[in-house]
């Protein structure tokens, strides 16, 4: 009876690194891109990790694409804002939620295994609406 | 008053802030939808190119179509990452060692690999309905630990390299609980 709490308890410690920071990866990045993360800003480079609450943004000249944790793709083209509001997802049962904000610019979107799994798990928020994701891919503009 | 004005010209601005949205057709045709959400209700796009643009005086139902949707979002399009790439490898029956034929795919999946500017993988190890559910979770992730292992013992960096197992939640090939079916016993190799 003692070994079902300690396996539950190691179960929940190795689900831990996939809550900590690393929830994206960048693939690409062209011309101005940049992360806003915890009051300071830097520059994406691919390889990078993106993490929950970063605010990527693209330049006059800039366009970045990210893949996240669940295979979501974002691709962001160029003078865009895009926050990473919260973003969880479980490697076993794909269960997961991922928000994120585009306040300005073009993004373009294949949803991943959360929206898969998980029908309006994913949102998209811009200004004026909330976009709940049941297929793959669309694109989305705010002006 | 000298503060209002800022929060007024904010208002104005959300006010007439749009929102464009246009659904892209499906590579293999599968149902797809997204739902577009503000203070006057749902719009649902499920048909490929199927649009709207919407503000805060009125929502635009319209076709959209490839030309446009280049000539729009381009730029955002080909700043998309590669897509995944998947290798399936086999495995005897509750045994974590990786059959003797499924080693050219994992040769091409290292190929794949080395042949991306960024690329992460991802280990997924997957069992046979033969078993419980507790013990094919752990049978799942030792054959996806065993998986990264080897790739890491052949170049790639451990960094880059994630295992994890679903156990018995996503059999290849469906089948009543306890058979033995080999198309099930596996481990993906997502490149990405």
């Amino acid at each position: 009876m003692t070994r079902a709490p300690l396996a539950a308890l190691a179960f929940a410690l190795a689900a831990l690194p996939a809550l900590a920071a690393d929830i994206g990866q960048v693939k690409t990045a062209a011309g101005a891109v940049m992360i806003d993360r915890a009051g300071t800003t830097i520059a994406a480079k691919p390889g990078m990790h993106v993490e929950t609450s970063d605010v990527v943004r693209t330049g006059a000249d800039g366009s970045v694409g990210i893949t996240m944790n669940d295979n979501a793709l974002l691709a962001l083209g160029p003078n865009s804002v895009l926050a990473l509001d919260s973003f969880a997802f479980d490697t076993t049962t794909y269960q997961g939620k991922f928000d994120a904000t585009l306040s300005k610019g073009s993004l373009a979107v294949v949803s991943g295994k959360i929206a898969k799994q998980s029908p309006d798990a994913m949102k998209v928020r811009t200004p004026a609406s909330v976009l709940g994701v049941r297929g793959t891919e669309f694109v989305v503009k705010v002006d | 008053m000298t503060r209002a004005a800022p929060v007024a010209f904010a208002l104005a601005l959300g006010a007439c802030s749009s929102t464009t949205v246009v659904l892209l057709p499906e590579p293999d045709g599968r149902p797809t939808a997204v739902t577009v959400t503000d203070a006057r209700g749902d719009v649902v796009l499920d048909q490929p190119y199927a649009a709207v643009r919407r503000n805060a005086l009125r929502t635009e139902p319209y076709a959209s179509n490839a030309d446009e949707v280049k000539r729009e979002f381009g730029a955002a399009l080909a700043a998309q990452p590669p897509r995944e790439k998947r290798f399936t490898l086999h495995f005897p029956e509750g045994r974590d060692e990786i059959a003797d034929e499924s080693r050219a795919e994992l040769d091409a999946a290292l190929a794949e690999i080395a042949s991306r500017a960024v690329a992460d993988v991802l280990v997924v190890g997957h069992t046979d309905l033969v078993g419980s559910g507790p013990l094919n979770d752990a049978l799942a992730k030792q054959r996806a630990d065993a998986v990264r292992a080897e790739l890491i013992r052949r170049g790639v960096a451990a960094s880059a390299v994630q295992a994890s197992g679903r156990g018995s939640r996503e059999p290849a090939v469906a089948t009543a609980p306890g058979v033995a079916e080999p198309r099930n016993r596996r481990v993906e190799i997502v490149v990405r």
